[in-house]
């Protein structure tokens, strides 16, 4: 029984592929779920005509863990964790769009320190997230040394979330309402040291790849897509922008006070690999920007609301106020309610966008929670991208995507 | 956001009575259509400049009826509008028309929601299960289908709990 489900059938590939691979004239190959250059478990059936890829037919949900079901099963407070495993490179991103979600549909305002720190922290995340991107993409075309660099300056960021959440990925930092806890000492110090770094790290990266013949031979107009087809096919965040298109949410739909700091949105104008790269490289630079403007305007105050209906009071309260021992009481037990209604928060995550729909009964906990997110969206992509390339351009095109199979699968 | 509801004006004018409602709720504005509606709605959007469909899910609302809300949420890049269209759908063979001819984005995210929720797209070029095994019994985002705690099979009572087990069956 077992055996019969792993092979593929004439059946399930009827309407998948053409009529001349049936006949036996092309050849199927499967790639993956297992393979090491689909940064995760895609599994891609690929029709060959030789080398060069007729067709190709992603295969997803080897990583489905449930998140969106289990997630009405908890208390809105509680189901936050989750978000952080979705896309496991950008958990203080996806923190923050369920919070922004969370706090539209119980209207609850965040004050400023907050905000200033969510921006500072996701733009981290954002490096963080391209700089993953980069090592594991330069990887794949067999440029070993660029993953070493990359992972040292991540290590930098990854003891940073650290030193805030205590955590280095499944960081769980922002909570509706503003933060868990206050920015730590030293804090300011790290980010700053990290500023002062990068820009020498970036520019090293860039003289090993950006103008390397070899580089530019297996990433110039492979798998080339237009600013239309790109927005058809539900293309988003630096895939597009690479397509030409400036389209960015946190200019157009400024979230977390982003209309507060001077950035460029980069672009670039083929909208092949090479440009995806470009436009993540200079990406790193502007979310560096907004990291140094947002150190500097941080904030005093509180970091997160004192609405106590929604935010817990602060344990030092809980000794005299019958009040605060109450609404602690309730907070952690039973969490806190949420209006019958639906919001759509989309956010610009480093993939692009991702957006949260959240949908509150009156109760505790959400009646249905849905993240639209990005590299799902992207991957819908691949097979217009892979088709007349060869094989091997595949695995180029596919780390240019950047699918996390965590985030496609949820 | 004026330019929302400004749109909705535009739609409710150009579907008259096959457009149920429209609300407002945190900024946000959302028509309610009927089933028959969507594609048509889709494409007055699309013509009018809604060149990303950002969104398409859909909700359960058992034991309710109608059960299943199909949510869609079309974004203009240019205009920076973002509209809502949801529509309500029986819980007796659920199914509404794909819109895939006007957003090809449409297909995984219906493939999805097909998964998930078993509702029907007729027009759908390719409509398989997308993330559960192409196999599985049941759809597991209703809201009827159990969230875990199901017993363990062992050897020494496999068959006693197969009888009653209504799914994982091959």
């Amino acid at each position: 029984m077992l055996e019969a489900q792993m092979e593929l059938t004439v059946d399930e590939l009827k309407g998948l592929v053409s009529q001349r691979a049936i006949d036996g004239e092309t050849m199927i190959l499967n790639m993956g779920p297992q393979h090491p250059s689909t940064h995760g478990v895609l599994r891609l059936i690929l029709e060959l005509d030789g080398e060069t890829i007729v067709n190709c037919v992603p295969d997803i949900g080897f990583l489905h863990t449930g998140i969106e079901k289990n997630m009405e099963a908890k208390t809105y407070e509680k189901a936050l964790v989750m978000t952080d495993r979705m896309d496991y490179l950008n958990p203080l991103g996806n923190n923050l769009c369920y919070c922004l979600a969370v706090e539209t549909l119980v209207e609850l305002d965040v004050p400023p320190r907050a905000q200033v720190v969510r921006v500072l922290l996701t733009e981290l995340t954002r490096i963080a997230s391209h700089l993953v991107w980069l090592g594991t993409h330069a990887l794949d075309l067999a440029a070993m040394s660029v993953f070493l660099y990359t992972w040292r300056e991540r290590e930098i960021l990854m003891d940073i979330f650290e030193m805030c959440s205590g955590q280095r990925m499944m960081t769980s930092y922002f909570r509706p309402g503003g933060l868990w806890r206050d920015l730590p000492n030293g804090f300011e110090e790290a980010v700053q040291q990290f500023i002062d770094l990068f820009p020498d790290r970036i520019e090293e990266y860039e003289n090993l790849l950006t103008e390397n013949p070899l580089y530019i031979d297996r990433t110039r107009g492979i798998g080339v897509i237009s600013t239309t087809e790109a927005l058809e096919i539900g293309l988003t965040g630096p895939n597009l922008r690479a397509t030409g298109m400036p389209f960015d949410l946190r200019k157009t739909r400024p979230y977390s006070g982003y209309e507060q700091f001077d950035f460029e949105v980069p672009t670039a104008s083929n909208g092949d690999t090479y440009d995806r790269y470009v436009v993540r490289m200079e990406e790193m630079r502007q979310s560096l920007r907004i990291v140094q403007q947002a150190l500097v305007r941080l904030p005093e105050g509180p970091f997160r609301s004192d609405n106590r209906k929604f935010v817990p009071p602060p344990r030092s309260e809980l000794g005299h106020s019958m009040e605060a021992v109450i609404h602690h009481f309730k907070l952690w037990t039973e969490g806190f309610s949420a209006p019958k209604g639906a919001v759509y928060v989309p956010v610009e995550s480093p993939r692009g966008v991702l957006g949260c729909y959240l949908v509150g009964d009156g109760g505790p906990m959400p009646m249905r929670v849905h993240f639209r997110t990005p590299s799902f969206a992207n991957l819908q992509a691949l097979p217009m991208l892979a088709k007349g390339h060869l094989v091997a351009d595949l695995v180029a095109i596919i780390s240019s995507l950047d699918p996390i199979l965590g985030d496609v699968d949820r | 956001m004026s330019g929302a509801k400004a749109f909705l004006a535009e739609l409710r004018q150009e579907l008259e009575d096959r457009v149920l409602d429209s609300f407002e709720f945190r900024d946000q504005f959302t028509a309610v259509l009927q089933p028959d509606a969507i594609a048509d709605a889709c494409e007055f959007l699309r013509q009018r400049d809604f060149d990303l469909l950002i969104a398409l899910t859909a909700a359960d609302h058992w034991p309710e009826e109608p059960r299943f809300e199909m949510v869609y949420q079309l974004y203009s890049t240019h205009l920076d509008v973002l509209i809502g269209l949801s529509v309500f759908l029986d819980g007796d063979e659920p199914k509404i028309p794909s819109i895939e001819t006007i957003y090809p984005n449409a297909n995984w995210h219906e493939r999805e929601v097909f998964d998930m929720f078993g509702i029907d797209f007729p027009g759908s070029s390719d409509l398989r299960r997308i993330i559960m095994p192409h196999d599985w019994e049941g759809h597991p985002l209703r809201r009827d289908y159990p969230l875990g705690y199901e017993e363990v099979q062992f050897s020494f009572n496999y068959d006693e709990i197969d009888k009653r087990k209504k799914y994982a069956k091959d």
